[in-house]
């Protein structure tokens, strides 16, 4: 006690800001319950956060406790059956096929959407001359302005759109396939083929995302000092070498928040197969966990069944997140280069 | 295209220029080895723009198409161009009723998350005290896990307090749902505005509320348009709350409105009334965007940077 009040007299005179914080925070304390307080405090905090709390974090502790019973929604009681459902989901076919295709698509559409966001953002920004100064393509904006566009569209739309296009006698694929000559495809259905259905769902994702990325990494590009570049020029290192070497490094935060963005996305695609495929696709190969929780929660009413699915999904998304950071740790994270 | 693309880009201000790309870049010049790049880039960046732009482009030439003309042949042009198919959308198909629904829930979550979520983050931002770091994670934690998980629970919440399937039940969990994400940016941005001017105003006299409106928000607009932009995006492109949560088809928000009809359309095959509703769906959103495009793509860099 009798430090503090002696640090009460020395401190205001020679204190840092993070001194007189502490010092107007307890005088907060002792004298806080005006009107103007009281009233400040529960309007900004407690009522947004009791609101959150009951309709986002409560439903997430609900559902993880949902999935431990067999409550099918229709009764009002519901027994307690501990793992039943967990161990009922690892022998569902059905269910495993799903979450084998959501980490195939998790796998596959990160790397190629950001591999080509990549490609094209390192083009836009050193494209140019590599003589002098290291420049960007002239008149880029106008790709970044086209490629961006669909980020704006809604998911469902863009489906509805690619539907369209796969459509195996009017759609524009077959169309075009078929002018060029290649008269095996007048009536091929894409999206009903097992061959190909999940590559073009995958394909669809990947045209409406990989414009956002591309800005992304542009804004980080630009971000980095023109110096680090210059030098790297004038040490004799190529666009390719750069781009390795230096770029990617240099933005490596960037990318692995971009990572886990996506790969949660592509855990999740709902969306996109609502429009194109929404019966799971020929023999399921399109058929993703989100789809499988939908139709057993809200078609089935098995609703304790359910909420264990959402909880593997949330888990695998975890995992998911997880993997990007020790990926990301193991290739030297912590070691920025040009810092 | 090049002639276009450089059309495209005329009125874009230096600002907009790269460190790498100082003023005198039009002298162009440099080696034989640096004009192949260069075209290599263009021609790579042309055929992708072209990827994006040409769906688009088709699906709004078969807009004005009849059915039979769009089972005839994809790429025939419309034999006469007339705006049935787009009467029939906004009309029978009711297209423009959702259209309004989806204002109306857009407009009001976004009032109200933007506002919650700038008080809770100016407080979370400033104050310390008992439970803040607790809060935070909290809120972390709401925009790490998938909404999936929730769904079920979030059925029987809205449900219990009479909400299920009515528009403000909709514009609640809209609100919640955008909550983290709105405090988690905006947590950032008043941490970073000085700490000192707050203090002044209150040795001047104004209370906490007074401080908060009058002066912490007008200098946190950046942010706050920063948020509201990407947060309106995600809230007009939201589809698995309404469809899970509103099932009542006069509720029916747009991206709902179109799964629903285009399923409908499968039987009645009036694929050139889907068309049009996909173009009435698109063109406002495409307008907002040209007119914004600058301050869209610099929020999400900014957003996804932080």
């Amino acid at each position: 006690m009798t430090v503090t009040a002696s640090g009460g007299l020395t401190t205001p005179v020679s204190a840092p800001s993070s001194g007189l914080r502490r010092i107007g925070s307890a005088r907060w304390r002792r004298r806080n319950l005006t009107f103007d307080k009281i009233s400040f405090f529960l309007v900004f905090l407690v009522i947004p956060v009791a609101f959150y709390l009951g309709f986002v974090v409560s439903p997430f502790v609900q559902a993880a406790y949902f999935s431990l019973t067999d409550w099918t929604g229709f009764t009002p009681t519901m027994n307690f059956i501990g793992f039943s459902n967990y161990v009922k989901l690892f022998t569902d076919s059905t269910f495993l096929q799903a979450m084998g295709n959501n980490i195939l698509m998790a796998v596959v559409v990160p790397i190629v959407t950001l591999g080509l966001a990549m490609f094209f953002a390192t083009l836009v920004t050193v494209g140019g001359s590599a003589r002098g100064n290291i420049r960007g393509l002239r008149n880029s904006s106008f790709y970044r302005v086209i490629s961006f566009f669909p980020y704006v569209i809604p998911a469902i739309v863009i489906g509805l759109i690619w539907s369209q296009i796969y459509d195996p006698s009017a759609g524009l694929l077959n169309g075009i396939l078929t002018r060029l000559g290649l008269d095996q495809f007048a009536s091929f259905a894409w999206l009903g083929d097992p061959r190909t259905a999940r590559w073009c769902v995958m394909f669809v994702i990947i045209w409406g995302l990989v414009g956002f990325y591309m800005v992304l990494f542009i804004a980080a590009i630009k971000g980095v000092p023109a110096e680090v570049f210059e030098a790297a020029r004038i040490d004799g290192a190529g666009r390719f070498r750069t781009a390795v070497s230096i770029t990617i490094p240099l933005i490596r935060e960037n990318v692995q928040t971009a990572f886990i963005y996506i790969g949660i996305l592509a855990l999740d695609a709902f969306v996109y197969m609502a429009a194109l495929e929404p019966g799971g696709g020929p023999n399921n190969t399109t058929l993703v966990m989100a789809q499988e929780l939908f139709t057993t929660a809200f078609t089935k009413g098995q609703f304790g069944y359910a909420c264990a699915m959402g909880v593997v999904l949330a888990l695998i998304t975890l995992a998911y997140a997880g993997l990007i950071f020790a990926v990301n740790r193991i290739f030297g994270g912590k070691s920025e280069v040009g810092e | 295209m090049t002639q276009i693309s450089q059309v495209g880009a005329a009125p874009v201000p230096s600002g907009e220029r790269t460190p790498f790309e100082p003023a005198e870049a039009g002298a162009g010049g440099g080696t034989a080895g640096d004009k192949a790049v260069t075209g290599f880039s263009h021609g790579v960046l042309i055929i992708w723009s072209v990827l994006v732009i040409l769906p688009l482009i088709w699906v709004l030439m078969s807009s004005f198409k009849t059915s039979s003309e769009i089972f005839a042949s994809p790429f025939s042009l419309p034999s006469h161009w007339s705006f049935i198919n787009y009467v029939n959308a906004w009309t029978t198909a009711g297209i423009g009723s959702f259209f309004f629904n989806s204002v109306i829930v857009v407009v009001c979550a976004l009032i109200l998350t933007m506002l919650f979520g700038s008080m809770s983050a100016y407080v979370l931002a400033r104050f310390t005290f008992p439970g803040n770091r607790v809060l935070y994670y909290l809120m972390l934690a709401g925009l790490t896990f998938p909404i999936f998980l929730a769904i079920v629970p979030l059925f029987f919440v809205l449900r219990g307090i009479g909400l299920l399937n009515t528009l403000p039940g909709l514009i609640l969990t809209y609100t919640a749902f955008a909550f983290p994400f709105t405090v988690f940016f905006l947590h950032a941005f008043f941490r970073s505005l000085s700490k000192s001017i707050a203090e002044a105003a209150a040795v001047d006299g104004a209370g906490e509320w007074r401080t908060f409106f009058q002066i912490m928000l007008p200098m946190a607009k950046p942010g706050l348009a920063t948020v509201a932009i990407l947060n309106f995006v995600g809230l007009w492109n939201q589809f698995l709350l309404p469809i899970a949560l509103n099932t009542n088809p006069d509720n029916y928000v747009l991206t709902q409105a179109m799964a629903s009809f285009a399923s409908q359309a499968g039987y009645s095959v009036d694929f050139g009334a889907l068309f049009a509703a996909v173009v009435i769906t698109v063109v406002p959103v495409l307008i907002i965007y040209l007119i914004f495009q600058r301050q869209l793509q610099g929020s999400v860099s900014q957003g996804v940077s932080k």
